[in-house]
């Protein structure tokens, strides 16, 4: 409505005004239309691929080896084959043990240790962010062996428990994260807390948990999708056990064994992205404006 | 400044003391799992770099001194994966930086229409586990796949992207351009985080676009853009996963994609030489750590912190 009457008024207007004003409306209108397109091409770029896989799961094992677009036949049946075929269920549940469990040991302790970083006065709090930094620049591969001979030694290797147990001691980027935002909350109500006789850990659970509870979530949802993605993880830790794979391990070796049967491996992808975008609909209101509110302040 | 630096001087009040008692008690598990988990295996691995660990080998373990380190130096494969992975670097660096800038200021637009719907579609790639993206791109990068048909109907003669050892790189970038999403929404918040006042200033002095974006957007996002670039850094530099899945780990096509961490991963995992695996694993670090300083270095000339005390 209103974009299709003001550039109306604006050229009835230019009429009166000096030879320079004209030119604006034609130039607006021609950004405009740039904007958009471009927008359709990236929107079509991120759609593209998935479009791509759900049709290219519902074609006939033969159809998918060739360069056609369109499903001659819609073979729904591929997806229950997927559930017949492999222990998809068994997969499902592992990963979903993995990634519940890390995610509420993380929240457990990472919130803690931010709290103190950014909110207790003691001395080498510094030196403590540093060495939260410097975690998070270390390559894994500079400290596997040595934990990985740990877990051996502990006899918890072919489980997912290497995995998880770590996160009771808290996480790097989580920390760092939390710890962001909550330098963010204004130092008064810590202070008004400590005047009605709150202790630290009644002020962290009462006063900052509820106000830090926009990054709280974030935190989660980053640390939820990261162990639901993880491959690398589970490939040092769980490959050599079937019966705790996860689903990207499991579509993996689907790939490995069913090599030439494209049909089945996208829809085995269809089922395994299928649960994370439904999480992400129902929740990215949450985490895009927790990203937003941690942002990411120095 | 001086505020903090009178305040530390005066003796601690028992309040004080007990307020730091509970500091380090809050931080007491994370400590005890940085000590088990970062800082004595990093230094056992350290240790392993003078040792002669194998686990096919039947030679009593012994000090061996600098004999990995000499190893290391005349090891052309592990200088030409370190060479894949710089390549790798030069092409992607740029991208995941600058793209996801030149996104968000694209989408946070307000007079594009849709844009929250545009928010959620950059993102999702981002939630699609990565074996199932890799796959997914695997198909569209094939000989008669979507990305060649799409480049034939605009004339381009296309390359085959898989097969061939200079265009393997150019492939992966553009298959991480799908994974994005998650730097979209940070320079997104970024830039929602800009004063809105900063701008009226600016075209009260007569700024156009161009000056807006030169002189308020880019000096305000520069910590953003400079969290992302470190992240980058860190996150290429261990770049691997990608290609031992499309390839199964065989650095195919003609050894352009055996990136260094995969020549790590494999001395590791497949040779069990953990000697080696560890010297190599250190050499990834410290080439790590020196960017990151070099970066943090040159980051004071250009990073501005608008709330900096």
């Amino acid at each position: 409505m209103s974009a299709d009457t003001v550039p109306a008024a604006g050229s009835a207007q230019d009429r009166l005004t000096p030879p320079s004003r004209p030119r604006r409306m034609p130039r607006a209108t021609l950004y405009w239309i740039a904007k958009h397109a471009l927008a359709i091409a990236l929107a079509l770029m991120f759609l593209g691929p998935l479009v791509f896989i759900a049709l290219t799961a519902l074609m006939t094992d033969a159809q998918a080896l060739t360069s056609q677009l369109w499903p001659q036949s819609w073979n729904w049946g591929n997806f229950s084959e997927i559930f017949t075929t492999t222990p998809l269920l068994r997969w499902i549940v592992n990963t979903m043990v993995y990634s519940l469990s890390a995610t509420a040991l993380m929240l457990a302790s990472s919130v803690p240790v931010a709290y103190a970083l950014a909110r207790i006065r003691f001395r080498g709090r510094k030196t403590a962010f540093l060495l939260v930094i410097l975690m998070m620049l270390l390559p894994p591969q500079v400290v596997a062996v040595p934990i990985y001979t740990l877990w051996a030694s502990m006899g918890l290797t072919n489980s997912l428990w290497p995995l998880i147990i770590p996160m009771v001691f808290g996480d790097a980027f989580s920390i760092f994260l939390l710890r962001q935002f909550m330098l963010t909350i204004p130092r008064e109500y810590s202070d008004a807390a400590r005047v009605d006789g709150c202790g630290e850990f009644t002020t962290m659970l009462r006063v900052i948990l509820p106000m830090a509870r926009p990054a709280i979530a974030a935190v989660a949802l980053f640390q939820f999708f990261y162990c639901w993605n993880d491959y690398y993880g589970p490939l040092l830790y769980a490959s050599t056990n079937a019966d705790s794979w996860t689903l990207s391990l499991g579509i993996a070796s689907f790939k490995a064994l069913h090599s030439v049967q494209w049909n089945l491996t996208m829809a085995a992808t269809i089922l395994v992205m299928a649960p994370v975008i439904i999480v992400f609909f129902l929740a990215q209101k949450v985490f895009i404006e927790g990203v937003t509110l941690t942002g990411v302040k120095g | 400044m001086t505020a903090i630096r009178t305040r530390r001087r005066i003796p601690m009040t028992l309040m004080a003391r007990r307020e730091a008692r509970h500091g380090y008690l809050f931080i007491l598990p994370w400590i005890i799992g940085f000590l088990a988990f970062t800082a004595i295996p990093m230094a056992a691995t350290f240790v392993f770099t003078f040792l002669n660990i194998s686990l096919n080998q039947q030679e009593p373990i012994a000090f061996v001194g600098l004999d990995n380190y000499r190893r290391l130096l005349g090891d052309e494969q592990a200088w030409s994966s370190l060479g894949v992975t710089f390549r790798f670097a030069l092409l992607w660096l740029p991208v995941v930086i600058v793209v996801p800038f030149l996104l968000a200021l694209a989408v946070n637009s307000k007079s594009i229409r849709g844009s929250s719907l545009m928010r959620v579609l950059l993102f999702m790639p981002y939630v699609v586990p990565f074996v199932a993206s890799a796959l997914i791109w695997q198909n569209m990068l094939v000989d008669n796949g979507w990305v060649n048909r799409a480049l034939g109907w605009i004339g381009i003669s296309p390359p085959s992207w898989l097969n061939d050892p200079t265009w393997v790189i150019p492939g992966l970038v553009m298959m991480g351009f799908w994974g994005l999403g998650a730097g979209i929404i940070i320079n997104l918040a970024g830039l929602r985080g800009i004063p809105t006042e900063l701008y009226d200033a600016a075209r009260l002095d007569g700024a156009g676009w161009w000056r807006q974006l030169r002189h308020v957007t880019i000096p305000m996002m520069s910590p953003v853009l400079f969290y992302t670039m470190i992240l980058a850094v860190v996150e290429v530099m261990q770049y691997f996963l990608v290609p031992l899945v499309l390839f199964n780990g065989t650095g195919d096509p003609a050894g352009a994609t055996r990136f260094f961490n995969l020549y790590l991963y494999q001395t590791f995992f497949t040779y069990q030489e953990m000697s080696y695996g560890s010297t190599l694993a250190w050499l990834l670090f410290v080439i790590t750590l020196v960017v990151t300083l070099l970066l943090f270095r040159v980051s004071r000339h250009w990073v501005h912190y608008a709330g900096e005390r």
